[in-house]
């Protein structure tokens, strides 16, 4: 997994033809003692306290900042997907009803406005990170899979501050009441963190090649948005006619890893008469799609990432 | 400079036949969409080789300089070293933790108080958070910033912020230290207090491997050194030797830019140094001039001491930039800074430039310096301090104060004296 430069000789005795010409017995030995040889830069490290440390420090610190960094501090950090809530009702339950007749439609709303707000501040924001980071990543030997980990895990600590504002608005607002399948929360938030770990990846390995990945995958976050059952309940969809290939059109919805995470949200904590995401999409086979691209887009983001780590410092 | 026998000492480090080379792309393909109209179209490269065939051994408790000229590989050869690079053929062990000083400070954020730079820094450096909380006071108290440390790092001046930075590094206890010219930041006073803690480190017998082309340091520290030429080895060994084969090579290069009133090996190193300014490349200081308080030029072969005088510089800027300041620093023949004039205390707000605009910033003073000659150094800089540097212009022009005023003193400055003869009773007294 891990690329060691070419070349990796037979331990200490070195067998190049332009080496130190000969070797006495005594300095072998000594050489032996030495141990490997240095690695090149990777993307991970075999010190993985030093990996945690740096990476929950850089999240922390940044969160810190976001926190401490204005008068209003944390109220802002609050007040953006609970501003982007209010607009969003406001227009779609009172302006254009497409709420339809879901149950507890302005919980669904808040709690997907803010797991997507998660997934675009962690991969726009992983976008950049590398590059931004350009000072850290030419000056000093560190796992480069920080970086990007990083920024998913300062997402992570909003989203879970959100999620507690989520959790009274659900519960005191709505009257929903807690019951046994809460205990999936944490299974669709890995579901959640996994596909925004390996999008992250990849896009922050791809953008030191290729700059215009940042207004692509801008323009990507706008179609997941509306392809997501943020602003409508994935009825709207299930009511639609016909699909390509006489494949329904909510089955092939349900494949975006989004919607099939918000809405077994929606299933297993606000309505649970809502049908789950393994029924929407047709079944547990079907399932295996949307798990399986979510769990490919991870394997692949980690070799993108993990390959192109030892060339980052030379690219940038 | 000390002698000690270092054969019988076990190894630290280790390279055998280090070859790096960079891949320069012909034409930069920086899109997908180029990449994906012209997904035939094999990217040309231009291979670099930066190292050939490196091979040297340090042994533990050594202090050993690595100098060469720019682009000789020195600063590609530290980064192999330090794990950054990944190396094309060849190997390096090493025994031990490592650390590197390429740049003071990594990882500083401006809008944090120093703790969480602190923390930040040493994690970023090899301690583990608790170390690096454990060791946080001292680092502060050798910083000498105990008053300051809830301050956000933007408001530190530059020297804080260096200070803080270095207090941190050598709280780090790796076995090897690997410094690229960290010296060539702070001020006279502050690159002693460096050069105290370098000569406490050899002391206490810590592997330090130097990366510098300022051959005086390399006399003082080294007990040996490696001279790089083009990416290979041309000397390795006492670091006289390397002192000598260095001036040597300079010496027989051609001089790019004539630069007058300097010695031929002084003027080459110069012009060498010259084409290493680490500014950004967002202003170029195109050129440097002394004038006298009507404006007319003067020559830098004589200036007449305690005349009012000018120093002015005429700047381009190539990217579009706020408010720069620019600072003169004039240094002497042992660089120490003999008066340091800024527009960041007069003119805060000196505009925007566009590219391609050109500004002369004028330094005014009273030339109280002795005879002797002096080193300007002019730095532009976007506010904020000194890691914002756009363009620093240094070893290109010199000039030469003459007067008889001497007084054996580092400035004249004027003075007069008085004297009180006192009759014989009070003497005793007043003694």
């Amino acid at each position: 997994m891990i690329e060691l430069p070419p070349a990796a000789g037979a331990g200490g005795s070195s067998t190049s033809e332009h080496g130190p010409s000969s070797v006495p017995a005594s300095d072998a030995e000594e050489y032996l003692s030495l141990g490997a040889p240095i690695r090149g830069p990777s993307a991970l490290t075999d010190d993985w306290r030093r990996f945690w440390y740096l990476t929950y420090t850089i999240a922390r610190n940044e969160f810190k900042l976001k926190f401490f960094g204005s008068a209003l501090g944390y109220v802002w950090q609050l007040m953006r997907p609970l501003l982007l809530f209010g607009v969003l009702y406001v227009v779609f339950t009172r302006v254009v009803k497409t709420g339809g007749t879901a149950k507890h439609f302005p919980a669904i709303l808040l709690a997907d406005v803010v797991m997507f707000t998660f997934f675009i501040e962690a991969t726009a924001g992983s976008v950049r990170s590398v590059v931004d980071r350009e000072s850290l990543v030419r000056k000093i030997q560190f796992p480069r899979m920080v970086i990007p980990l990083s920024v998913v895990l300062l997402a992570l600590f909003n989203l879970s501050l959100n999620l507690i504002v989520v959790g009274i608005f659900v519960v005191a607002a709505q009257g929903v009441s807690p019951h046994l399948s809460w205990l999936e929360l944490p299974l669709i938030l890995l579901f959640l963190v996994v596909f925004a770990t390996g999008v992250s990846m990849l896009l922050s390995a791809l953008f030191v090649r290729f700059r215009d990945v940042q207004p692509i995958w801008d323009v990507v976050g706008q179609v997941l948005f509306y392809g997501s059952p943020v602003i409508y309940p994935i009825e709207k969809v299930a009511g639609l006619h016909g699909g390509p290939f006489g494949i329904p059109w909510i089955h092939l919805y349900m494949v975006n890893p989004l919607a099939f995470a918000f809405e077994q949200f929606r299933h297993a904590i606000i309505d649970s008469g809502a049908p789950s995401a393994f029924q929407a999409i047709g079944g547990w086979p079907e399932s295996l799609i949307p798990l399986g691209l979510v769990a490919g887009l991870f394997v692949v983001g980690f070799v993108v990432f993990n390959r192109s780590a030892p060339e980052i410092a030379e690219h940038l | 400079m000390e002698e000690r026998d270092l054969r019988g000492a076990p190894l630290a480090l280790r390279a055998d036949s280090v070859t790096k080379s960079f891949r320069i792309p012909e034409e930069a393909t920086h899109t997908l969409k180029e990449r994906a109209l012209h997904p035939l179209r094999a990217a040309r490269y231009r291979l670099l080789t930066a190292l050939r065939d490196v091979s040297f051994e340090v042994r533990q408790g050594e202090f050993f300089g690595i100098v060469g000229r720019n682009g000789s590989g020195k600063s590609t050869l530290l980064k192999c070293m330090a794990g950054i690079y990944a190396i094309d053929h060849g190997q390096i062990w090493r025994r031990g933790r490592l650390s590197t000083f390429i740049e003071l400070g990594v990882g500083f954020n401006p809008d944090l108080p120093a703790r969480d730079n602190v923390i930040m820094n040493g994690i970023m450096l090899g301690l583990s958070p608790r170390e690096a909380r454990a060791r946080y006071e001292r680092i502060i108290e050798f910083a000498e910033l105990e008053e300051f440390q809830d301050l956000k790092l933007k408001n530190y001046s530059s020297g804080m912020h260096v200070r803080l930075a270095f207090s941190v590094a050598i709280q780090v206890d790796a076995d090897i230290l690997l410094i690229d010219e960290v010296l060539a930041v702070g001020d006279a006073s502050f690159q002693q207090k460096c050069f105290d803690v370098f000569n406490d480190m050899r002391d206490a017998h810590r592997t330090i491997v130097f990366v510098t082309h300022d051959m005086s340091a390399v006399n003082r520290f080294c007990h040996r050194a490696l001279l790089l030429e083009h990416g290979e080895i041309v000397e390795l060994g006492q670091p006289e030797a390397v002192a000598d084969r260095y001036l040597e090579l300079n010496f027989e290069r051609e001089t790019g830019v004539p630069v007058p009133d300097l010695t031929p090996i002084a003027a080459e190193l110069a012009a060498q140094r010259a084409a290493d300014r680490p500014g950004a490349g967002s202003a170029r200081v195109l050129e440097a001039w002394l004038e006298d308080d009507r404006g007319a030029r003067l020559p830098a072969a004589a200036i007449r001491q305690g005349e009012p005088l000018a120093l002015k510089t005429l700047v381009r800027f190539e990217r579009a930039v706020d408010d720069p300041a620019a600072t003169l620093v004039v240094e002497n023949d042992e660089h120490n800074a003999m008066l340091v004039v800024t527009t960041l205390v007069e003119h805060e707000r000196t505009g925007h430039f566009e590219p391609g605009d050109h500004c002369v910033f004028a330094f005014w003073f009273e030339n109280v310096l002795a005879p002797g000659r002096y080193h300007p150094v002019i730095t532009v800089s976007r506010r904020g301090g000194e890691l914002d540097l756009l363009d620093r212009y240094q070893h290109q022009y010199s000039f030469v104060v003459t007067g008889s005023r001497a007084t054996g003193g580092l400035v004249d400055v004027p003075f007069r004296t008085s004297y009180y003869p006192l009759p014989a009773a009070a003497s005793t007294v007043a003694r």
